[in-house]
């Protein structure tokens, strides 16, 4: 199967300060990937990156095996719901379905139209008058009816209500269970991802601290905790990713392949939400102490 | 992509098509009329003998406001394309983030732009254009007579708000605005910097580059009652000058010179006694004072660019605009493949 994004050493950065540095990911096609991170992690850097609205500093990436933004073909075949989901304020919902139908060769009239009509908006109406959700929605529609292969959606749900968040999730889980898309959607939260996405990437301080299928990040991280111990101690094949320590206490988050024998521990599963703040340097269950917390570890695959 | 250019700046461009079309009506009214009082007039004077000088410059005297007018509206029109045209082109786009969603169509960004550039700079040409038209026609008549009041044909204020360098400025303009805005990024800066620009070009063509478009011309006249210009008397100096035989020529410098061709300020002559001193009527003594001049070998040497240069000049500075204006779309062109 053909990668859907492939980044060797991907970095990008304005002025003096990096944006992304060394990102190096290898996501096959058919999954709803999520990117996750602090706001001001570098998601949106990735994915203008991944959508060739930007040109790489460093490293590079290819995107459905072309380079990104290269020509219409490649255009073609990435969709970009960008950040606030923009619409022209100025025209109407018609008016977009127009300029979709215009400016891209698949576009799918049948399928805009009925999406429109199911969201029950309304052609003649400004795009600057819509509410935050039915503008998302439009974005959406004008994203998916141009038939692409890969859809990337930068924070689609970060000015939604609940309501409106779960309505567009699930009209973007619909679509892509019937148009076998790939998908790259950014949140910083891992509720919003959680029960959608079946791959992971963390993004935390302009790296990716992990990145892999959902059910193999969870099998290969465990919390264990037990009596205080140096952690030098450690078996090598153990790889703390966040550790905090009490006088007679030890927690630690550890990622490993092998399972774990040492009966002073207490082994317990962890939530992907819990994965996610470990990467990002936040216990759930202690306060962080300093700078200590943050990532040692690097998953990559 | 035409679809979509157009749909953004239909508004805009029946707005200004729709001043031009009133602009055009009123002058297409007014016209004939003009041009009939003119030739009216001209043709009197001339019968009569004794020269035109003095109709010219009461028609010009009755009509110097509307004059004014639509001068300043060729004027000013090529400046409110730049700003109103060109710096929001790309910059409102950016604002508000749209060009994230059109640069993600299936259409690359070279070509969004060309269209863009294309159609709209299309559009300010052609405005400029019409405008010109509109206004060299109807004004032609009140411009044969400015020069009675120092608005020759060659010089600045008219020569560019008439004929097609209106055009080039336009163009020039539009593209600037576009650059500024693709370099600045935000509406209101962008227009600012692109009308301190552009005021600056304006400034700066008439003064260094226009009068050595061609190598000016120089000639040596005889002061006369008939080109007198002005004639001063402060204490026992005479300040003389005297006008080139080619009213619409644009006077780069004047000067009297002496017999030996010295530029001097003034004449040496006395008031108090002589040729030049007030006895009997003011015309005896003005021939009479002139003729002294001229028996001492003063007279005025002027330098300027002929009016028979004025489509030549026309023509050259259009090329002189559009050099720029094509570097400047370049840059856009480049500068949006390399960034956001």
């Amino acid at each position: 199967m053909t990668a859907v994004i492939q980044a060797q050493g991907l970095g990008k950065r304005y002025g003096r300060r990096w944006a992304l540095t060394d990102c190096t990911l290898d996501i096959p096609a058919g999954r709803v990937v999520g990117l996750v991170g602090p706001n001001g992690a570098g998601k949106t850097t990735l994915l203008n990156l991944t959508t060739g609205m930007l040109p790489p500093t460093s490293g590079s990436i290819r995107v459905l095996g072309g380079r990104p933004a290269a020509n219409p073909a490649q255009l073609a075949k990435v969709g970009y719901v960008a950040q606030d989901a923009p619409t022209y304020a100025g025209l109407s919902v018609a008016d977009h379905l127009r300029l979709g139908a215009r400016l891209n060769p698949g576009w799918d009239d049948a399928l805009a139209r009925d999406r429109i009509g199911r969201l029950d908006l309304d052609p003649a109406h400004k795009a600057g008058k819509l509410s935050g959700g039915q503008r998302a929605q439009l974005a959406l529609t004008l994203g998916i009816a141009k038939r692409p292969e890969l859809l990337v959606l930068d924070e689609p749900v970060a000015a939604l209500d609940p309501l409106a968040r779960r309505e567009f999730l699930q009209s973007l889980m619909e679509a892509v269970a019937e148009h076998e898309l790939s998908v790259v959607l950014s949140s910083h939260l891992v509720s919003d991802l959680e029960w959608a996405c079946d791959y992971l990437i963390v993004l935390v301080d302009s790296r990716v601290q992990a990145a892999g299928e959902v059910a193999e990040l969870l099998a290969t991280h465990q919390r264990l905790s037990g009596p205080r111990r140096d952690l030098a101690r450690l078996p090598a094949d153990q790889h703390v990713v966040v550790a905090s320590h009490t006088d007679r206490q030890t927690t630690l988050i550890i990622r490993t392949d092998a399972p774990i024998h040492d009966p002073a521990w207490t082994v317990s599963q962890l939530s992907l939400e819990d994965l996610v703040l470990a990467y990002m340097g936040k216990p759930t269950h202690t306060a962080p102490t300093g700078r200590n917390h943050r990532p040692t570890l690097e998953v990559q695959r | 992509m035409t679809w979509l250019t157009w749909r953004q700046f239909r508004a805009a461009a029946a707005m200004m098509f729709a001043a031009l079309a009133a602009l055009a009506a009123v002058l297409a009214l007014t016209g004939p009329g003009l041009a009939d009082d003119y030739a009216t007039g001209i043709a009197a004077c001339t019968t009569q003998g004794g020269g035109c000088s003095d109709f010219a410059g009461l028609f010009f005297n009755d009509h110097q406001g509307p004059f004014l007018a639509v001068t300043a509206v060729v004027l000013l029109l090529p400046a409110l394309i730049g700003l109103f045209w060109g710096a929001p082109l790309i910059t409102r786009e950016l604002e508000a983030g749209t060009h994230r969603l059109v640069w993600n169509q299936s259409i690359t960004r070279t070509r969004w732009l060309a269209v863009k550039l294309a159609l709209t700079g299309l559009a300010a040409m052609t405005a400029a254009g019409l405008g010109s038209l509109a206004v060299t026609w109807w004004s032609s008549p009140i411009d044969k007579a400015a020069h009675t009041f120092n608005f020759p044909k060659m010089a600045p204020l008219l020569f560019d708000t008439r004929g097609i360098v209106p055009i080039a400025y336009a163009a020039f303009a539009f593209a600037l605005g576009v650059t500024v805005g693709m370099l600045v990024r935000r509406t209101l800066p962008a227009m600012a910097i692109t009308l301190a620009v552009f005021v600056t070009v304006q400034f700066a063509v008439p003064l260094l580059v226009r009068p050595h478009l061609l190598p000016s011309t120089r000639s040596t006249i005889q002061i006369t009652e008939s080109n007198l210009e002005d004639f001063n008397f402060d204490a026992d100096r005479l300040r003389v000058s005297a006008k080139a035989a080619d009213t619409g020529a644009w006077v780069l410098s004047s000067h009297t010179v002496d017999a030996s061709g010295h530029t001097v300020d003034t004449i040496p002559v006395s008031m108090s006694s002589g040729p030049c001193a007030p006895s009997g009527p003011p015309e005896q003594t003005l021939s009479a004072c002139l003729a002294e001049i001229k028996r001492l070998g003063y007279r005025q040497q002027v330098t300027y660019q002929p009016s028979s240069r004025f489509w030549p000049f026309q023509w050259y500075e259009t090329g002189i605009y559009t050099a720029p204006t094509l570097g400047l779309a370049g840059f856009c062109f480049r500068r949006i493949r390399r960034r956001s």
